[in-house]
């Protein structure tokens, strides 16, 4: 299947608090000095990306009871940042994450629409959800929701902040001395929402931005996620970064969209991806071996381990063979990451066959079952295979996740950018002013 | 000569209801980034000390009790941290200082809030923490419900409770943000490959508030911001207020009429500090004044009786409304100082006009009568304003 003039879209994810950032590396600046996210952002912005995004977490994680000490740590609040980002940018979309659980929605709805107004319209929300009582005790309600209700409380939320945006008409603000109206007869910001979770009704105080409402991200991987994302999203942030299971969530995620009457290039999917390039082939296979070894330190591979199995580790050698003990299935022992939900059992079983296999040690299997780079090559060919996912619907696009802070996406943006834009599929310059503009996506109006 | 601090607070299109009426006015630009710009450009070229930016979770009304339906009057605010933020990277040296609820949002948010702003000015930011008591802001939340009630019910004993409490809460509120702005020490991010450590996880702490209205566990997500601590400062009319600023506040406005209120509130507010028994530095006193700066004291009053005519009612303010000549202004603003006022926030009137009268009359009024620095003194707001840079009270020395 070829679609000839579908465009790649293209964000950068700033350095996630995680073991994807190296820190040890000697360029490896400050993850909370502003001159850092200015010198991020103003890379995408040269790069001609769709959008900057932040991501959140509301705890800092914790391992054995403790606070996690072995990973990059510390961020600032998202739209405080992305709002001053707005002052050293000009077209560059500002993407927040904020979560639906801990917040509510008069106060989120009126500070993106306020990023909107005063970034002229390059607002984006990522809505995430969480229920656990671990987050909650940082907030006044605490771990109130249940884990089933989590996204049926989201898109309460998000439905709720609609109507707040909605609430001013396009032209509600007149400003027009001769009359003596500033705003325009009728009534301005008047809503109501009864609902299961969200029982509010009042005036809202911002006038509509720019861009009408804020671009809509969305994450979740679930049934429920993806009907949500179909549903309501304008920006899938996925996980699906291999070609064939990439087609397979665009096309499910896709084919959920008609009922409810959206087309499919309303909604663009773009998975999280990480790269690393090389002059050869072999250089760039070396260059992400080194940030993987840098990525797992002996310390990060046994916290990994211990995640899984649910055990101390602390005596285990990283650099000598799987411990022998059986996993411990209980609550387990990291707090405030979402990982290893899944079936631990399963994944114990999976990784010793693998060792043994591999005759590897603990660090090089963690190694080898973590987050090995998407996109592993030269230029040339790390250009082809975006092109290729995005040609043949395996994404719309990428959000790309730098290793490095604040020099992570140069190499990226200077030599694999020209060569989309040499091959068409990526645009040379903006061609609007809004977020919606560089995404394609309609200005959304009131119903 | 002691000198003054001055500060502009900044809202809509000026402190007049129908200001955005006046001649210069930009009442089209009330929600662009280029305005507020423009503003604190013009403050920090007049080397004003700080700006506020004032904020609600509900519309502006002439009602004190509820939304309005005129329509000749500015409706809508944006977010204040954000206003804030956004001319961070625009400004160098001026303080910026947004008002955030203390009632209806999370105290965890707004104390990250406020320190992100502080990183992104690289130590210029302030905090002005309001309760929200009106019941129609609270349907906007729809998690409490208050009672009604107008200004003149408010010495109603069911309606002191009702704002006594939400002071209770506000005081919590800024203790939790100052917990959270310490729980990093300065030195936790440490980086050593030896151990594979980023942390010092023995540097950060756990804040472990519970309080009558919430608890908050802690530590933030956030690390130690250039100030420490940001500013925190608080409009107080009475002891109440007085006294929660003295709790957890570093600067209180205060509202004489006269300079012998002004002695007399600011005797209240060192009572104040007394009983709630404030410890370190007393609060810097600045006192607001509702400024109409024109060449003359008849020009000044004639702009104003303009602008009431417009909006059909004498302008009604809580602080001092002045209509005169920068230098009659100066005249009273040194009575006041030598009444004990350390600094003023004034209002404009009229934006950007009388904020220009402020920084192009008024400042270097004061200058010339050596009661006005000359330049700016200090990097940090909490420098200017004469403050040291706390040590985060859970470092051990």
């Amino acid at each position: 299947m070829t679609k000839p003039g579908k465009q790649v879209h293209l964000a950068a994810h700033f350095p996630g608090v995680n073991n994807t950032t190296v820190w040890s590396d000697p360029r490896s600046e400050s993850q909370i000095d502003f001159g850092s996210f200015v010198r991020l952002a103003q890379t995408a912005e040269r790069g001609k990306f769709d959008f900057f995004f932040l991501a959140e977490g509301l705890r800092l994680r914790e391992l054995k009871g403790r606070i996690h000490d072995l990973d990059v740590m510390g961020r600032p609040e998202s739209l405080t940042v992305l709002s001053a980002l707005a002052a050293v940018t000009e077209r560059l979309g500002l993407a927040a994450t904020v979560n639906s659980t801990f917040n509510e929605p008069y106060e989120v709805a009126r500070r993106l629409a306020s990023l909107d107004h005063l970034s002229g319209g390059r607002a984006a929300w990522n809505v995430v959800t969480s229920f656990d009582a671990f987050t909650g005790e940082n907030f006044r309600r605490g771990g109130y929701l249940d884990e089933a209700d989590r996204y049926t409380r989201a898109a309460e939320f998000l439905q709720t902040a609609r109507e707040l945006w909605d609430s001013w008409r396009p032209d509600a603000v007149a400003a027009d001395p001769a009359r003596g109206e500033f705003v325009r007869p009728g009534g301005i910001g008047a809503f109501r929402h009864d609902g299961r979770h969200i029982s509010i009704s009042g005036r809202f105080n911002v006038p509509r931005g720019p861009q009408g409402r804020p671009v809509i991200i969305q994450a979740g991987d679930s049934d429920e996620g993806r009907e949500f994302a179909a549903s309501d999203a304008d920006v899938i942030f996925s996980r699906h970064g291999r070609l064939e299971e990439g087609r397979a969530f665009y096309k499910d995620v896709k084919a959920r969209m008609a009922k409810y009457g959206r087309r499919p290039e309303d909604l663009k999917i773009l998975p999280a991806v990480t790269y690393a390039l090389g002059d050869t082939e072999e250089e760039a296979a070396e260059h992400a071996a080194e940030i993987r070894r840098a990525q797992v330190s002996p310390q990060t591979a046994l916290a990994f381990l211990e995640g899984v199995w649910g055990r101390d580790f602390s005596d285990v050698d990283p650099d000598g063979p799987l411990p022998d003990l059986e996993p411990d299935l209980g609550e387990g022992v990291s707090k405030g990451r979402a990982q290893f939900r899944g079936d631990r059992s399963a994944t114990v079983e999976k990784w010793r066959a693998l060792a043994r296999e591999k005759n590897l040690t603990v660090r090089e299997l963690v190694i080898e079952v973590t987050g090995r780079q998407t996109f592993v090559g030269t230029p040339r060919t790390v250009a082809d295979r975006i092109e290729e996912f995005v040609r043949t619907d395996a994404a719309d696009g990428f959000i790309f996740v730098p290793h490095l802070t604040p020099g992570g996406l140069d190499d990226l943006v200077d030599k694999v950018v020209p060569l989309l834009q040499e091959k068409g599929v990526f645009r040379a310059d903006y061609t609007g002013p809004t977020l919606r503009d560089h995404l394609g996506l309609t200005k959304e109006q009131a119903a | 000569m002691t000198r003054v601090h001055l500060a502009a607070a900044l809202d809509g299109a000026g402190w007049h209801p129908a200001a955005w009426r006046s001649p210069d006015a930009r009442p089209d630009e009330l929600f662009t980034a280029g305005y507020w710009a423009g503003l604190v450009a013009e403050a920090e070229n007049g080397l004003l000390d700080f700006v506020t930016f004032e904020d609600s979770l509900g519309p502006q009304s002439s009602r004190f009790e509820g939304p309005d339906d005129r329509v000749d009057q500015v409706r809508g605010r944006l977010d204040a941290v954000l206003v804030a933020a956004r001319v961070a990277p625009l400004t160098s040296r001026i303080g910026l200082v947004p008002t955030t609820s203390t009632t209806h949002t999370e105290p965890f948010h707004v104390a990250i809030g406020i320190a992100s702003l502080d990183h992104v000015s690289r130590g210029r930011a302030g905090w002005r923490p309001q309760i929200s008591p009106r019941a129609a802001d609270a349907r906007h939340f729809g998690r409490r419900e208050f009672p009604e009630f107008t200004l003149d019910q408010r010495a109603d004993p069911r309606i002191a409770e009702h704002v006594r409490l939400l002071f209770d809460e506000a005081a919590d509120v800024v203790e939790v943000a100052r917990r959270l702005w310490d729980s990093w020490e300065d030195d936790a991010e440490i980086r050593d490959v030896a151990t594979g450590r980023f942390v010092d996880r023995d540097k950060l702490h756990y804040i472990d508030f519970e309080g009558r209205f919430f608890s908050v566990k802690g530590p933030s997500i956030t690390p130690r911001s250039p100030q420490g601590r940001p500013l925190v400062t608080a409009l107080a009319h009475d002891v109440l207020p007085y006294e929660f600023a003295a709790r957890g506040a570093d600067v209180v406005y205060v509202t004489p009429r006269s300079a012998a209120e002004a002695a007399e509130i600011v005797g209240r507010v060192r009572e104040a500090e007394t009983t709630v028994g404030r410890l370190g530095d007393p609060l810097k006193v600045f006192a607001d004044v509702l400024v109409f700066l024109d060449d003359d004291a008849p020009a000044a009053r004639d702009r104003k009786a303009r602008l009431d005519d417009l909006d059909g009612a004498p302008l009604a303010s809580d602080a001092l409304v002045f209509t005169g000549s920068p230098g009659e202004l100066a005249d009273l603003l040194l009575e006041w100082r030598d009444a004990g006022v350390e600094g003023f926030r004034l209002r404009p009137a009229v934006l950007p006009y009388d904020l220009a009268g402020i920084t192009r009359g008024l400042a270097p009024e004061l200058r010339s009568r050596g009661a006005f620095h000359d330049a700016y003194g200090a990097d940090t707001l909490r420098g200017l304003i004469g403050l040291d840079r706390p040590a985060g009270r859970y470092a051990v020395s």
